[in-house]
């Protein structure tokens, strides 16, 4: 029978020589990644009452999303993780300032293509970017896989993205992936595995399809995979962990349904409060005040996004109405950036620097809104509340449009900058 | 297992942000949480809620983080059931290894106003709007599913098994 990639990984991870669509299938886990609610899914464990976990070396826990602690409370929870760490002997362990987890698995080689990983954050689907199955799942679960190494899924039929068409300039895969979930809907791959092809996602770099994949999970996706190619095994071999194997669909595997994406002239997008799905071409909302501009997040706070933001940052100032917030992904990223002069020009026009991690993406610290202000971020989501005040308005669009926003003070086509 | 309550009527796409805001997250109790349920999109929530009723909404309950706080807060604060048009796969998930019963019923959400009384049959798959004396049938869910919300949840559904 024909399969497609995420039919392959499930097959193979649950010890079958094929599995169908609907089917219920009891898997392996190659990877299982937590992160600040580690706290949770040890309580949770306890109850189970196992003495110890399946494998400590297939854990990963990543400490990102209210580092260094914000109240006392976060303290104590990263306390009561650094205890659980050492007493289940969890070296995979990435203590405050590191990084976003997503960004961090990928950095230190522990995806391959072909894996099955949980997380117990929705955006896990970001390693689908390396050719895996990757979904995001709750800390009950976690807990069970943590004892038992396995969890039940539900075989899930694959939506087929081809995409076609050159990218112009201050145009990127954040623009793609919003404009993609404004056609498809918040739900439109809900229970879904997709996977991502054509030339546009060939010619993306690394750092560009991760957007995707990750993004992806804010219309259901269940996980978000990219056919592996040269440029993953290049990345892989500066990293190499463990052998793999490049997991491809057949020719004749069936998909659910197919969409074709011609995006040669799609200009750059804007999700609009506060909803995923409210997405509009940037022309039709310049001018739109903003207080803040964010530049970070596990969806785009990598290299290539501060590289386009100091190219229109360069040489300028941002409003004195703004403030610019950027976080770094990782400390890989961070100093990377410094290398390469993005942080002086970020710092020169007035931007705010924080440390690696979630930042403000989730509301808690380093850059709350209030009730009435409105943000331009490259974060993934626009919740009523999300980012602070329940009353704030989110607005999210691609690096390029956080940068000519936060000069302009308005929400700013990015294309108008170039000279 | 047969449930009663009270329908409280919500649109689509509630998300996990306005069920349970990112700034309770440190908490890891139930009754810390429960009271927080639903803030962010319906503050009196938790003051106009009576035990055992039950949230009828409409696509993609549950949908963005995978925080297991949405489906425990919900629970903790007496939620009998969750009557959807669909659910988001990890709130499903959740809600079922918390032991909260997730319904799909397209047909019960349309026919349903706020405040209708609900009777649910999970065992026979019936919806019936008591107000309106109209019955509908849901999606089926998997016998080992039906287990586990039986059991309370994923824990004690595991607790059972270790020891059975
Ligand atoms: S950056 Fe935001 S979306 Fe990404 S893991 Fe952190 S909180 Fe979640």
């Amino acid at each position: 029978m024909a399969s497609t990639i995420a039919e392959k990984i499930l097959a193979r991870a649950s010890g079958k020589k094929e599995v169908k669509s609907g089917e219920i299938v009891d898997a392996n886990i190659d990877l299982a990644m937590s992160h600040d609610n580690t706290t949770l899914v040890s309580e949770i464990f306890k109850e189970i009452d196992k003495e110890n976990v399946w494998n400590s070396q297939r854990i990963v826990i990543v400490l990102d999303h209210r580092t260094p602690a914000n109240t006392i409370t976060t303290a104590e929870n990263h306390k009561l993780i650094r205890e659980f760490v050492k007493k289940y002997n969890i070296k995979n362990f990435f203590d405050v300032g590191e990084g976003i987890c997503h960004q961090v698995l990928t950095e230190k080689g522990f995806i391959h293509p072909g894996m099955l990983i949980v997380g117990t954050d929705s955006h896990t689907t970001t390693a689908g970017a390396f050719g895996a199955f990757a979904t995001g799942i709750g800390a009950t679960d976690m807990a069970a896989v943590w004892s038992t190494g396995k969890l039940w899924f539900k075989v899930p039929r694959t939506l087929g993205f081809d995409i076609s068409g050159e990218l112009s300039k201050y145009v990127t895969s954040k623009d793609i992936i919003l404009y993609l979930i404004g056609k498809i809907g918040a739900d439109g791959a809900n229970y879904k595995a997709c996977e991502f092809y054509g030339d546009t996602i060939e010619n993306m770099s690394i750092d560009s399809r991760m957007v995707i994949s990750n993004q992806a999970m804010e219309a259901g996706a269940k996980a978000a995979i990219i056919p592996p190619d040269k440029k993953i095994l290049d990345y892989l071999k500066l990293r190499d962990k463990e052998s793999f194997e490049m997991i491809y669909s057949d020719q004749d595997a069936e998909y659910e349904k197919t969409f074709e994406f011609d995006i040669t002239n799609t200009e750059p997008q804007i999700a609009c409060p506060d909803k995923i799905n409210n997405v509009k071409p940037v022309s039709k909302l310049t001018g739109e005040k903003i207080n803040q501009a964010v530049l970070g997040s596990c969806t785009n706070g990598r290299l290539e996004d501060f590289a386009i933001a100091s190219d229109i940052l360069k040489d300028k100032t941002i409003s004195k109405k703004v403030r610019m917030i950027v976080v770094p992904a990782s400390r890989s990223v961070y100093l990377e950036a410094i290398k390469k002069g993005y942080i002086e020009i970020f710092l020169k026009a007035g931007a705010i620097i924080v440390n690696p991690g979630c930042g403000p993406c989730l509301g808690l610290h380093q850059g709350v809104l209030a009730d009435g202000e409105s943000v331009i971020s490259s974060t993934n989501r626009n919740y009523k509340g999300r980012m602070g005040a329940s009353g704030a308005e989110i607005y999210l669009g691609s690096p390029a449009t956080v940068a000519a926003s936060a000069i302009k003070g308005e929400i700013t086509n990015p294309k108008d900058m170039i000279l | 297992m047969i449930l009663k309550g009270k329908a409280i009527k919500y649109g689509n796409d509630i998300n996990t942000d306005v069920i349970i805001p990112g700034r309770y997250l440190n908490f890891v109790k139930p009754e810390e949480l429960a009271p927080h349920a639903m803030e962010n999109l319906d503050p009196d929530f938790f003051s106009k809620f009576t035990k055992g009723d039950v949230i009828v909404a409409g696509q993609n309950f549950g949908c963005g983080s995978s925080r297991e706080q949405a489906a425990m807060c919900l629970k903790y604060a007496g939620v009998g059931a969750i009557v959807a048009k669909s659910f988001a796969r990890i709130f499903y998930r959740n809600a079922i290894n918390q032991g909260l019963p997730v319904i799909e019923s397209s047909e019960a959400v349309d026919a349903t106003d706020n405040k209708d009384v609900l009777l649910i049959d999970l065992d026979k798959e019936l919806i019936k709007n008591v107000t309106k004396n109209l019955r509908f049938t849901m999606q089926p869910v998997p016998e080992f599913l039906q287990g586990i919300i039986t059991a309370g949840g994923l824990v004690p559904w595991l607790q059972e098994k270790s020891h059975s």
